[in-house]
């Protein structure tokens, strides 16, 4: 599990594409959520669920299209 | 030699350097599995008993170390009073924007589906959060999210209903008000400050913990309506105004 939470945040960093680093480090959060699940710490888990898989995403989503757009219409 | 090469020289004693203190502090730490912490048990051994509440996370939480929640909700609340000082001035004016049509049929379908269930989650995170793993915090994130899911499946119109800052500004301020309130009024009573007024319930029920639920609840209110105010503030300056140039 730490191995794949390791492969995951290497992945994460070798993204090049912003629009696709905001889904692979959703995955990412996703099996730290699995983690701490399996290391017994539900609360932060789900703290970790949603913050990873709600609201950074959104936020990081709507500023990406932002961006694009002022640049130049192709988002 | 070229500015790649020289940043690759000056790059990879800095990495091994990073690498060799974070290998050192992962070695130095305690073994896997090993807890030193004295206060941890003690906590853990005397929160059921004494406070009533089944998670010892949400008791740490919401009474023992109340006081630095309510800093840390003052923290959220006044990060999102930033961001609509910022933004909110810069809007186009009302009556420039249209709605932003969902074209996927698929998209819509998932989000109708979606937004009851997810709401339910965050109802029962935020309820459950003295029983059961969850609480205010989890609980008000997962129900913004839900109303998040009308925006993503029906499109700017239907959000703007929920996404209003009149209706969304008085839940900010209030719930953050209320967490306050409780403290207050225990020392209106001639307790110390957050101190547990309302008796702590019976154990593993969903009025169990005093003022905590009512803290709790406060909290759950304060993070869905001030994420709902970030998303408003973000969309209307942000998204609405390339709506209305298309």
């Amino acid at each position: 599990m730490l191995l794949l939470v390791a492969a995951a945040a290497t992945a994460v960093a070798l993204t090049m594409d912003p629009l696709r680093q905001v889904v692979v480090s959703s995955v990412y959060g996703l099996l730290l959520v699995i983690l701490f699940v399996v290391l017994q710490a539900p609360d932060v888990a789900l703290s970790m669920l949603v913050v990873s898989s709600v609201a950074y995403p959104l936020i990081v989503l709507i500023a990406i299209s932002r961006t694009r757009r002022r640049r130049g219409g192709e988002g | 030699m070229s500015r790649r090469d020289a940043r690759r020289v000056l790059g990879l004693p800095v990495c091994a350097a990073l690498a060799a203190v974070l290998a050192a502090g992962i070695l130095a730490g305690p073994r896997f599995g090993e807890f030193h912490g004295a206060y941890g048990r003690m906590l853990n051994a005397v929160a059921v008993p004494q406070r009533h509440a089944t998670n010892v996370v949400t008791s740490i939480v919401f009474d023992v170390r109340g006081v630095d929640t309510m800093g840390e909700e003052f923290i959220l609340f006044a990060a999102v009073v930033g961001v609509v000082l910022l933004l909110r001035d810069e809007r186009e004016p009302a009556g420039s924007t249209r709605a932003d049509d969902v074209r996927s049929d698929a998209i819509r379908m998932f989000g109708v589906v979606m937004v009851g269930p997810v709401l339910l989650v965050g109802l029962w995170l935020a309820a459950f959060g003295l029983v059961t793993p969850g609480g205010g915090f989890q609980g008000g994130i997962v129900i913004a999210a839900a109303i998040v899911l009308v925006y993503v499946s029906a499109g700017y119109r239907q959000w703007s209903r929920f996404g209003r800052e009149r209706l969304l500004d008085p839940f900010e301020g209030l719930a953050a008000a209320a967490y306050v309130a409780v403290g207050l009024a225990a020392l209106v009573a001639g307790e110390p400050f957050l101190r547990n007024l309302l008796g702590n319930g019976q154990t593993g029920t969903l009025v169990s913990g005093g003022s905590m639920s009512i803290l709790n609840w406060a909290v759950a209110i304060e993070v869905a309506a001030a994420n709902l105010v970030l998303y408003t503030e973000f969309l209307e300056s942000y998204v609405v105004p390339h709506i209305s140039e298309r």
